[in-house]
């Protein structure tokens, strides 16, 4: 048996962040798949409001000038993935919070490991975990009787546009968490901004139905986006100029969200 | 240089708790700051076991902090390993081991899997890092566990994780910031076998912060006691109480006296020097304890004031924390043994 080489960091440290990045990520993906509760009951909420709903408004669709090829259900099956996307990764902010009390976050920083790493896990985890979520709800409308004319590309879509959209909102969630330090902060800013985006858009109504000033809202609202880019993309003839657009935005958006993410995490990381 | 922690006058200031009275935050001076390093300097020799003893709010934790590359202190300078730990802090997280108050293992993953990380986010192959992992769980105990997610370990197992973490990348130096406390007396006897032979066979340096003087006293080759952010005494612990020279005398009175009274009328008693008074305690130092114990009961008794009981004692490091903090190591620092 030989002795084991104990190898300093420095002359490692270009391949540094991304196995750093990869065994960091590696960590979380474990605790989410040894605890797959914590998404499942994360996803009911959302699958009963597609279902609540879908069945109470679905006359809706009959209404003159709504125009659209599907029932009800279909065309809620994109919004409520964005609803997920959103409260899904509310969560993200939470386990900061308790990896900085319980001294797990301190503990990566006394050691060599990339920052930059650290925040990619996270990041990583909200795509995986967003994923399964949007999957499970696709299913879910699908066994309920939605019928998806896009098919498995329309499903990829949305599935990454929800992606971008949980990765926007991991990163303001987790930005709250380090900044201020409380979880009744986070579920504020959540049930603020969650309620008045999903009905700013047109997740429940055709967008023309809305009166103008919420149109002009919606037309801003980063959910919306996310919304139009699922419900076009699942459709029979998706408007891939229309989605390419706005998927761009959504990935301006979410970059810049991270990257705020990421300095305050340099600046807390600085100061503990 | 065979210094393996060096710190010179290290400042670090916090801002004040928000007062309730909003008036008096107003001037938004150095007084709205709290001190919690106050020009605090160190320099630990290499492969000792170096205490810094004071109470809660000393600011030992903060010190810590600083030369784990964790806070960065308004003034001074440190260094662990000849590596600055303000200039290069990546460089001196490769050297140090930190073991925090706060278990840092995750709950959610086994022992093994902690360690595995650990040892991958120092840069070993996973290979090494498997087997340096079970090195540290036979070593420490843990085989049987370390299957079993960190969760369901005892307060004593989850400690032991923690120092394995900690020497997973065989640091040259060892930061243990309050090893033991909360630890039942069996778990800390077994901590403190295993943190001197960290020092012995392994030439560690290590760095520990107590409240525990009996700690302090057992484990450390040489202290540092901190009282408000500074050094107020340093050496080996028992050059530290020979200083002293002499006994200690102390005096139980029936009611809390009059301060100054007391002092007086002890400081005429021949060969009675260091008196000092807490509540109904009075002690003081002389080079022969047993021959001042008639002469000082004399003299209260004189003043209208008889002791209750009275013992003389060889000087112990509660004295030294006395006689340079001017308090006595109360109770309420020192959390009870149960």
């Amino acid at each position: 048996m030989t002795a084991i080489d104990f190898p300093s960091r420095s002359r490692v440290s270009l391949l540094g962040p991304l196995t750093d990045t990869w065994y960091l990520t590696g960590r979380k993906l474990r605790a989410l798949a040894r605890q797959p509760w914590v998404l499942t009951m994360g996803v009911i909420q959302p699958v009963i409001w597609l279902f609540l709903f879908g069945d109470m408004f679905h006359k809706i669709i009959d209404i003159p000038g709504f125009g659209y090829q599907g029932s009800y259900l279909t065309y809620l099956v994109p919004g409520i993935v964005a609803m997920n996307a959103m409260s899904g990764n509310m969560w993200a902010g939470m386990s900061m919070i308790e990896e900085i009390e319980r001294g797990t976050l301190n503990r990566f920083l006394v050691s060599p490991a990339s920052r930059l790493a650290i925040m990619n896990a996270s990041v990583a985890e909200q795509a995986v975990s967003t994923t399964v979520q949007t999957l499970i709800i696709v299913f879910l409308g699908m066994a309920g009787g939605a019928r998806y004319p896009g098919g498995v590309a329309g499903v990829v879509v949305l599935t990454v546009a929800s992606i971008l959209i949980g990765v926007l909102w991991g990163a303001l969630s987790n930005m709250t968490g380090m900044l201020l330090r409380s979880r009744e902060a986070i579920i504020g800013v959540y049930t603020f901004f969650m309620l008045p985006l999903m009905f700013l858009s047109s997740a429940f109504m055709k967008a023309s139905f809305l009166p103008g000033w919420m149109q002009a809202i919606a037309s801003r609202n980063p959910l919306n986006w996310e919304v139009q880019i699922g419900r076009s993309a699942l459709s029979a003839t998706p408007d891939w100029s229309g989605i390419a657009v706005r998927s761009g935005a959504l990935l301006v958006l979410a970059v810049l969200c991270v990257a705020i993410s990421v300095r305050t995490f340099r600046s807390y990381a600085k100061n503990v | 240089m065979s210094s393996a922690i060096e710190a010179r006058g290290l400042v670090k200031t916090y801002p004040a708790p928000k007062s309730k009275n909003k008036r008096k935050s107003k001037n938004n001076g150095e007084q709205d700051r709290v001190r919690a390093l106050d020009g605090l300097c160190l320099s630990v020799p290499r492969g000792t076991i170096y205490a810094i003893l004071g109470p809660n709010g000393a600011g030992k934790t903060t010190a810590v902090k600083i030369l784990t590359t964790l806070a960065r202190p308004d003034s001074g300078a440190a260094a662990v390993e000849g590596v600055d730990v303000l200039l290069a802090p990546r460089r001196a997280r490769e050297v140090i081991g930190v073991v925090a108050q706060r278990s840092g293992a995750d709950p959610t993953a086994t022992g093994r899997e902690n360690l595995v990380l650990q040892g991958h986010l120092y840069g070993l192959p996973t290979a090494d890092a498997r087997r340096r992992a079970d090195e540290l769980l036979d070593r420490f105990g843990l085989r049987e566990a370390a299957g079993r997610n960190a969760s369901t370990y005892s307060g004593g197992m989850q400690r032991r994780l923690d120092v394995a973490l900690g020497l997973m990348h065989a640091p040259k130096v060892l930061f243990l910031d309050e090893p033991t406390t909360g630890l039942d007396p069996e778990s800390r006897t077994a901590m403190w076998q295993e943190i001197t032979r960290l020092a012995g066979d392994e030439r560690m340096t290590v760095l520990l912060t107590t409240h525990y003087l009996e700690e302090a006293d057992r484990l450390a080759h040489r202290l540092a006691i901190v009282d408000q952010g500074k050094v107020v005494a340093e050496g080996e612990p028992g050059q530290l109480k020979d200083e002293l020279k002499g006994d200690v005398v102390q005096v139980e009175l029936p009611a809390r006296p009059r301060e100054q009274e007391v002092r007086d009328t002890l400081t005429q008693v021949p060969g009675v020097r260091d008196v000092l008074v807490v509540g109904r305690g009075v002690s003081a130092r002389s080079d022969d304890g047993a021959a001042a114990v008639p002469s000082v009961l004399a003299a209260l008794a004189n003043a209208g004031t008889p002791a209750v009981s009275v013992t003389v004692a060889r000087p112990s490091l509660d004295e030294v924390y006395l006689r340079y903090t001017g308090r006595r190591y109360s109770e309420k620092d020192e959390v009870s043994v149960a």
